[in-house]
């Protein structure tokens, strides 16, 4: 729901022969703009799914009345990546025969076009009208992101796609790919191609090539989409192993390798060329200006066990604190990555090993129930770093009924704190973490439950304090998604005017 | 971040040195009905076979080419009996063929089968294979057909299946040809499926299927899937899908639960109106007779049957929009209120739409089976209604409305006696006392006491089919199907006699959450959980071993198109791709 919204009852027919987008005379975007350009196409196939080229019937009866959506974009940015400092914001002015649309930047415009295309509706006849309408909006949190794991499962290119679609329609902003973990190394890399072709479910057909990474970005891009990839370590790296061989801990039987490997060995200097080696490639193919990191879930008793991280830990005068071993580790790699000139991204663990991390680091908060994750939000903003919100929304966790109520309820700044801390609240993230989950079930399983998260992020708070009012707009909004494809399961009891049809 | 800290569910465990197919639990199944006694006897002997086929030299010097991808095959259902060797056979896209045997009585005038081969044909080849492209000369150790021979003097091939089909079958898979024997086309068409299960695809994406002999038969006789098409319409292309996915797990009856409360979705010939004016769309959202005979067909294609529920008293406010004067107007204080109850039972007009409705149901629908909910029926509207109280007076019913409710019941199945129609009822209708034909058939879905419940159904003499545990649309985070798997449904105190009453079981689909967008994986594999433990023997029941089979027939499923989901992480060599 927009920040600011006024309608009245005046409707104004709009006959899809006579839609026509238009860039404003002033405004810094012009035709060739890449990203309106390819949103006024999208937009008008999305407000007339059922728009057959000039001989549907509900052009015949509609009036002949032009209507004209003019978008004045005061910077271009036109060929530039959405990023932390977009201007997300942009003011919509409907009346007889025209849209106005101004935004500061195009990923404004573009959240105003989702947003005229959500105001058109069809009457019983099939005829296409938009009421009356002032907006005035923009986005609560800066940072609205969704995450997707395609190491547990491996997700085919049209599901990553479809899910970007998707979040464009719920004013998503980050996609936040999980993209290896301890299961599978889809990420082809460049400098490194055994990653994946060892440590891939399979080497040809459960990978991302560099093409497939350039598409998910360039898709991304065109729906103001941040991309922002997650190599985690040193935990869940095992399939990292398969590829780099050294790069992970030798665990020990007493005093044998007993042939099993633990997290990334943080006592070698190879491993950290090698993750230098591996982060400057993938900081040159992912234009955003954050990494994230991981640094979550290390288990220590592989290290603990192996004789070389234990003389290491004497020489660095570690005692048995294994977490200094795992900050030491950390440390090196945050600053490795604020030598590429980008801002890490870390879960909460980092911090709550109490690490020395640069104070750009931007944490992200995962566990707990709302007491437990409300008290973090105080400690890390407290210390002065920006925050994540992400564990009231592992919607991969699914039970029986309505739970997009829980996902929606959530307030991600009602913590004891100044307003100053209340600021370092970034945003949030949904988790699709992959342990049951692949293509055959991953859409339903996200829309609409996600689009409740999203309202969370991008609404103000108090406008949208009511479960029970947004249930309706909620059903409606789940209808548009089937009706623009994107297979979205239902709330409850009922129907769409337009069921899916798919399988 | 991940789940490895909340869930820390273990991978499934491996039997240690059990090679696929060889695995002592598997073997166990080899048994029917063993003596204790003889069951020891015969795991000392599984336990040496399992281990000699791992070696591969039990069946040694029989064909030319073995094969260490026993494991890849992986059957499921399990099948009773079942032994196979590692000698493998090839089989060519472009010569293999599934043929009617010289002795069968069905031949190619039996247009079930001749759609069965074609279809089975694809799933294992794939459809987009050429013919004739293959030059290669046949090999020795290729399998050249498939013959099919139906031994009854009436294959049945245009019949209807029912409750006592004959879904038995042997297959003998041997060199240069396969045989599949079966009473009826019935048992052949999952003696197809077991035989398209038996192929796996070598590294070289060739077809390969072992030396395999299997004799196999249902545990139980109903084997059921029960749709909800009335809190969501599924379209129809969700419901064959559905019953495609049924074949693959040997199911045999849709429990089509196609009216309800929130909406009519069945086109009555003799009440349009019901659809008309109850359904959510009165075109879009309706199953017009023809819908009704493709869906009928197609199941019977697969040896499925059509059960059609439509539930009363209860559950049928949408009922009341086309049939004015059928449901109770409730009151508050002495004026209607404007709301309506369940089905009046106290008029004759409710009657007489009854008569006409169920005989137009027992015409559109071939099954020797209707079923008559009777479930949950909410007393409140009956209460208020100062025409209903006169008449719990007149008939001496007290305040008991379970008495008014049976008095509905039994005037029901009065009525649909008369057309010749066994039925089907929720559990309360014989909790209640009503008097039920011998042949009723009680499905027991409260999960409370349920033991108890099959206790006192059998003990009354009627037969059961269960479906309490097995509520799939209660779902949970996590390998759900695992608690599915290992129900038992014979584990209540009772004779052998009431034992062999239950005669199967259903898994429930209801659709207050799901539509077309979810069920598909939703029920699957979930509901193959339910498939196994009502086709198998009872000592199938390692869920270790299941889990690996289990996660294999899912990716065949997938492979088949059925987006069937995962049970844990992992991957198919061939994913879902999507729609």
């Amino acid at each position: 729901m927009p920040q600011q919204m006024s309608q009245s009852t005046d409707r104004y027919p709009i006959n899809p022969q006579l839609l026509a987008f238009s860039y404003a005379r002033d405004s810094a975007a012009q035709s060739g703009c890449s990203v309106l350009d390819a949103a006024f196409e999208r937009y008008f196939n999305l407000i007339f799914p059922d728009f057959v080229g000039g001989t549907g019937l509900s052009n015949i009866w509609s009036e002949p009345k032009p209507f004209t959506v003019s978008v004045k974009v005061k910077n271009g940015e036109c060929d530039g990546f959405p990023d932390e400092g977009s201007n997300e914001s942009y003011n919509l002015s409907v009346s007889a025969g025209q849209a106005v649309l101004k935004a500061e930047s195009v990923w404004g415009a573009l959240r105003g076009l989702e947003s005229f295309s959500q105001l058109v509706y069809q009457d019983d006849y099939n005829l296409y009208f938009v009421n009356k309408t002032e907006i005035e909006d923009f986005p609560r949190f800066q940072f609205r992101g969704l995450l997707l794991d395609t190491s547990r499962h491996y997700l085919p290119m049209p599901a990553i796609l479809k899910t970007l679609d998707a979040m464009a329609y719920s004013k998503f902003n980050v996609f936040h790919w999980h993209i290896v973990d301890d299961p599978s190394f889809p990420y082809q890399s460049r400098n490194y191609p055994d990653l994946s072709s060892k440590g891939a479910f399979h080497p040809m057909t459960h990978i991302y090539t560099q093409s497939d990474v350039k598409r998910v970005i360039y898709h991304a891009r065109l729906r103001g989409i941040r991309v922002v990839p997650e190599f985690d370590s040193p935990g869940h790296t095992q399939s990292w192993g398969k590829g780099q061989p050294d790069l992970l801990t030798s665990c020990y039987k007493g005093k044998v390798p007993s042939g099993t490997f633990g997290p990334v060995n943080p006592t070698l200097s190879s491993t950290y060329q090698f993750l230098n080696g591996l982060f400057k490639e993938v900081t040159s193919v992912f234009p955003d200006s954050y990494l994230h990191l991981g640094g979550d879930e290390v288990d220590f008793t592989c290290w603990r066990s192996n004789p070389n991280v234990q003389a290491f830990m004497a020489k660095m005068g570690f005692g048995s604190d294994y977490t200094k071993l795992e900050s030491y580790y950390m440390e090196n790699i945050v600053n490795i990555t604020a030598a590429l000139n980008k801002t890490s991204i870390v879960w909460q663990d980092v911090f709550d090993y109490r690490e020395r991390i640069p104070m750009d680091t931007v944490l992200e908060i995962w566990k707990g129930v709302p007491a437990d994750y409300r008290a973090e939000l105080g400690r890390i903003t407290l210390a002065g770093y920006r925050v994540l919100l992400s564990a009231p929304w592992y919607i991969n966790h699914i039970s029986y009924g309505q739970d997009w109520r829980n996902a929606y309820t959530v307030q991600p700044q009602n913590f004891s704190g100044t307003e100053q801390q209340k600021k370092l609240v970034i945003g949030g993230e949904v988790c699709m973490w992959g342990e049951y989950v692949d293509a055959t079930n991953l859409t339903p399983r996200l829309w609409p439950r996600a689009s409740a998260a999203a309202e969370r992020l991008w609404s103000d708070e108090e406008k949208t304090s009511s479960v029970d009012k947004a249930f309706p707009r909620l059903e409606d909004f789940r209808c548009t998604l089937i009706r623009r494809g994107i297979q979205a399961e239902p709330l409850f009891v009922g129907h769409c005017k337009h069921e899916y049809s798919g399988l | 971040m991940t789940e490895a800290s909340l869930s820390k569910t273990p991978n499934p465990q491996l039997l240690p040195g059990c090679c696929g197919l060889g695995c002592p639990p598997l073997w166990a199944s080899v048994l029917t009905a063993p003596t204790m006694a003889a069951l020891r006897l015969l795991s000392v002997w599984t336990l040496l076979l399992t281990v000699t086929v791992c070696d591969g030299w039990l069946f040694d010097g029989f064909a030319a080419r073995r094969h260490s991808e026993s494991d890849e095959v992986a059957l499921w259902p399990l099948p009773q009996k079942f032994q196979t060797s590692v000698d493998a056979f090839r089989l060519s896209s472009a010569s293999f063929q599934i043929v009617h045997a010289k002795e069968s009585t069905a031949g190619p005038s039996c247009s079930l089968l001749q759609n069965a081969f074609r279809r089975y044909y694809s799933y294992i080849f794939g459809n987009g294979r050429k013919h004739g492209k293959n030059l290669e000369n046949v090999f020795d150790a290729d399998l050249a057909e498939l013959q099919v021979q139906i031994t009854s003097a009436d294959p049945e091939c245009d019949g209807y299946p029912s409750l006592k089909s004959d879904e038995s079958y042997q297959l003998e898979v041997n060199q240069p040809t396969a045989v599949l024997k079966a009473a009826s086309v019935w048992g052949a068409l999952r003696g197809l499926e077991t035989f398209s299960q038996l192929v796996y695809e070598d590294d070289y994406g060739g077809q390969n299927i072992n030396k395999t002999s299997i004799s196999d038969f249902p545990r139980f006789a109903h084997r059921g899937i029960l749709l909800d098409s009335s809190r969501h319409y599924l379209p129809l292309k969700v419901i064959l899908a559905n019953l495609e996915a049924m074949a693959m797990n040997k199911f045999n009856v849709f429990h089509w639960h196609i009216v309800d409360d929130q909406s009519f979705p069945f086109q009555s010939r003799t009440f349009p109106d019901l659809s008309h004016k109850g359904a959510y769309h009165p075109y879009t959202h309706v199953y017009t007779p023809a819908d009704v005979k493709m869906v009928i067909e197609f199941a019977r294609m697969r040896g499925i049957r059509v059960l059609a529920e439509f539930d009363s008293p209860g559950h049928t406010f949408s009922w009341g929009k086309g049939q004015t004067g059928l449901l109770t107007p409730c009151f508050s204080g002495s004026s209607p209120s404007g709301t309506f109850g369940p089905v009046n039972p106290i008029l004759n007009s409710t009657y007489d739409f009854m008569t006409r409705f169920f005989k137009e149901v027992s015409t559109v629908f071939p099954d020797a089976y209707i079923h008559l909910g009777g479930d949950e029926v909410d007393f409140s509207c009956w209460k208020s209604n100062p025409d209903i109280q006169k008449f719990m007076d007149q008939q001496g019913f007290g305040q008991d409305y379970r008495k008014l409710e049976s008095y509905y019941i039994q005037r029901l199945l009065d009525i649909v006696s008369t057309t010749n129609k066994g039925y089907m009822v929720w559990q309360e209708v014989f909790d209640n006392g009503v008097k039920l034909k011998g042949d009723t058939v009680v499905e027991v879905w409260m999960n409370n006491n349920v033991d108890k419940e099959l206790q006192n159904v059998t003990g009354s003499g009627f037969t059961a089919i269960l479906s309490a545990p097995w509520y799939l649309d209660y779902i949970s985070y996590g390998q759900d199907w695992k608690k599915y798997y290992t129900v038992e449904p014979l584990n209540f105190e009772g004779t052998a006699e009431q034992k062999k009453l239950v005669i199967g079981g259903e898994a429930c689909l209801w659709g207050e959450y799901v539509d077309a967008t979810n069920l598909t994986p939703r029920l699957w594999p979930r509901a193959s959980a339910v498939g196994e433990r009502l086709w198998s023997d009872e000592n199938v029941k390692d869920v270790g071993s299941a889990y690996d089979r289990l996660v294999k027939h899912r990716c065949r499923m997938v492979r088949r198109g059925i987006p069937a989901e995962p049970l844990y992480i992992g991957f198919c060599p061939h994913e879902y791709s999507g729609n």
